[in-house]
């Protein structure tokens, strides 16, 4: 009977958490937002979390892009099929990598971090201090973080998407000497900027929320001690990337796999 | 101040980010964007389409002028029915037209070869809706082995 | 008129952590523009009765009035506004670490006025000379000491000249000088701007020189209360242990256990 119980216990913590989170993005984003007061907010927010991101996804954009030309193209060659190496690269990226990659990136470099800094706001009183003051954490502290990483991500993955095509011609076109103008044409004919490329960066909105919402949630949710803090930024990165890759596959059987 | 810096920043990350959507609107998926325009539809009956998608190209002499939309079995005869959108910029294609399931290259993708017939008087163009009747169906690279085969034994 | 002397009425009190009771059936009265002092053993929840005045927790029963309002029965939007009246010194200072000290001090300015700039800049200043810190105005929290950034948050806290200060354990962890600095702060913040102070504090000997009435609150109840000089005349064993500080009373020295003899002789 042990079991059961702590089943039910464990059950109904999950759903009081979501019960929780499910607060706090609505305090933040829904309940009166005040555009105008809070733009530098966001401004200063997508700098923390995009423009201090934009360094590794270009890095791992390129690297990918490249790893992936380099692989695709000894599979191909053998069939006489290198032209292909171009919708390859782009079609992988546009649909997969470039969301998905971007999404566990920013939960390790930016997720973690939003989760710390907000435990640690909560561990010194900072929120406590601001409801003091009559001023809503929610609205003045999370709502700004929340809205900086859904614009931010979109944006990360579209560059990382680009940079790892141009690392893809780097490779393919002037390393291995596949034709320039089949590395393009190709795949021009077939991505569509509807079905892939837009597709894609839907996909990573999606990401985008729930990774932010995870973030800011845990932080606002941790047990304001070292350790409540440590274990709150863990788990942000462990819950982002296992929803990231759950909701991959919903998202991707539903754009590309009913037809 | 570093606020100053910080939006600037941000500002460039922004155009960074534009950059890159332009970069894939206009390098990576040209053909997407321009396929918005009107189009109308043909249909084609086959009697075997082989590895033909939706989405495919249709192309006259190389040039892709639309995309197979659909591809359905016709339930009285049992044949696959191909819907194409084609663009409206090409709008004069007589009756006499005829479509062919093509490969490109060796193990290309497969794509509809559309060739434009002649025009006599009293043959009409051809309008939205309009059933294409002369087919050729693609080439089943297991058919032609057997008919090379028994080609061979009835010699 | 009873009503209208107190700021804070605080009747029957009762409050539950989980199964934990922290208060059982409280009562005390903050007069206006008095210090009044809540004193006790650390461990007994001194911070959540500040919690509670201030609305961000909720007694499991009994009233708190401000200003013969009822805290608990207000509506976020209403209590927001009250909350305006009132502000609180965190025992960590909770000045926001991304800015500087004078942004610090001019945040609730810009949130809740429309001032001008300039204005807001005479303010900050005049509230950062009453701390002394004027000259740390461009620095940020993380390069002041625990006694400056005490004292910054001091100035926060008074930015938008409040009916009612309260202080979380102020002393703590503060050396001599500063704790001397803070305890001449308060008592110069009430007397010169006529505010009301709650001081929750252990530390005895400091509170006591300030402080115009005194509650002792110790295992969930008030054990002892009156003015400086009644508490120290307390007959209750429990009350003189505390001002003393003696090792051991009725507050024991051991946390309940079993034996001694007998947890060294058990076999594990």
């Amino acid at each position: 009977m042990d079991w059961l119980a702590r089943l039910g216990a464990s059950t109904l913590e999950s759903l009081s958490a979501l019960g929780r989170a499910t607060q706090v993005l609505f305090g933040a984003v829904i309940a009166k937002p005040q555009p105008v007061k809070h733009f530098p907010l966001v401004v200063k927010q997508m700098y923390v979390v995009g423009v201090q991101s934009l360094l590794i996804i270009i890095v791992s954009g390129l690297f990918i892009g490249m790893v992936m030309a380099l692989q695709g193209y000894t599979i191909l060659v053998d069939y006489g099929a290198e032209g292909s190496l171009g919708p390859m690269v782009a079609l992988s990226l546009l649909r997969e990598l470039g969301p998905v990659v971007t999404a566990l990136l920013f939960a390790g470099r930016a997720g973690s971090a939003l989760t710390a800094e907000i435990g640690l706001m909560k561990a010194t009183e900072q929120l406590s201090s601001l409801e003091m003051m009559a001023i809503d954490p929610l609205r003045r502290i999370i709502a700004p973080r929340l809205w900086a990483g859904i614009i931010s991500m979109p944006m990360l993955a579209l560059i990382f998407s680009a940079v790892g095509i141009l690392g893809g011609h780097l490779v393919g076109v002037d390393w291995l000497g596949v034709d320039a103008g089949s590395y393009w044409s190709i795949m021009q004919a077939t991505v569509e900027w509807n079905e892939d490329v837009l597709n894609g960066v839907i996909k990573s909105a999606v990401f985008a929320l729930v990774v932010t919402w995870i973030s800011v949630f845990k932080g606002y949710d941790a047990v304001p001690t070292s350790e409540g803090i440590s274990k709150a930024t863990t788990e942000t990165v462990v819950y982002s990337s296992l929803a990231v890759l759950g909701l991959d596959f919903v998202l991707t059987a539903l754009m590309f796999g009913i037809n | 101040m570093n606020s100053r810096k910080t939006e600037l920043l941000v500002g460039a990350f922004v155009a960074m980010a534009i950059a890159a959507a332009l970069m894939l609107a206009i390098h990576v998926a040209n053909q997407g964007m321009e396929s918005n325009g009107e189009t109308y539809r043909l249909y084609a009956k086959f009697d075997n389409i082989g590895g033909l998608k939706e989405r495919s190209a249709v192309k006259v002499g190389g040039v892709t002028i639309g995309r197979v939309d659909s591809i359905r079995l016709d339930p009285s005869d049992f044949t696959p029915v191909v819907e194409m959108t084609i663009s409206k910029q090409y709008m004069e294609f007589p009756e006499t037209s005829s479509v062919a399931v093509l490969t490109s290259g060796l193990l290309g993708e497969q794509y509809i070869g559309f060739t434009p017939g002649f025009s006599f008087d009293g043959i009409e163009n051809l309008q939205d809706g309009d059933y294409i009747e002369d087919t050729k169906s693609a080439l089943v690279l297991e058919d032609l082995i057997g008919q090379f085969l028994f080609g061979r034994d009835s010699e | 008129m009873k009503q209208t002397d107190n700021l804070v009425d605080i009747k029957d009190l009762t409050f539950r952590r989980g199964s934990r009771t922290i208060y059982d059936g409280i009562s005390l009265q903050v007069p206006k523009g008095k210090i009044t002092a809540v004193m006790g053993p650390s461990g007994i929840g001194k911070t959540t009765l500040l919690k509670l005045i201030g609305g961000q927790l909720r007694p499991d029963s009994g009233d708190i009035l401000f200003r013969g309002e009822s805290i608990p029965a207000m509506r976020r939007s209403r209590l927001f506004k009250v909350r305006r009246q009132m502000s609180m010194l965190f025992q960590s200072g909770a000045l926001f670490t991304d800015m500087t000290v004078y942004d610090n001090i001019a945040y609730p300015l810009r949130e809740h006025t429309r001032l001008e700039e300039d204005i807001i800049r005479t303010v900050v200043l005049l509230k950062l000379q009453s701390v002394g810190l004027r000259g740390a105005a461009g620095l940020m929290p993380s390069e002041l000491s625990g006694g400056m950034a005490r004292r910054a948050a001091l100035a926060r806290a008074i930015a938008l000249d409040p009916d009612l200060i309260m202080y979380d354990e102020p002393f703590a962890g503060q050396d001599p000088i500063s704790m001397g600095v803070l305890v001449k702060l308060i008592k110069q913040l009430n007397d010169s701007l006529g505010v009301t102070s709650i001081v929750v504090t252990h530390d005895v000997k400091e509170v006591l020189s300030i402080a115009d009435y005194v509650y002792i609150l110790a295992n969930q109840k008030i054990i002892g209360s009156g003015t400086p000089d009644e508490v120290r005349e307390d007959s209750s064993e429990l009350v003189q242990q505390f001002l003393q500080g003696s090792a051991d009373g009725p507050v024991p020295f051991h946390y309940p256990a079993d034996e001694l003899a007998k947890s060294l002789m058990e076999v594990r």
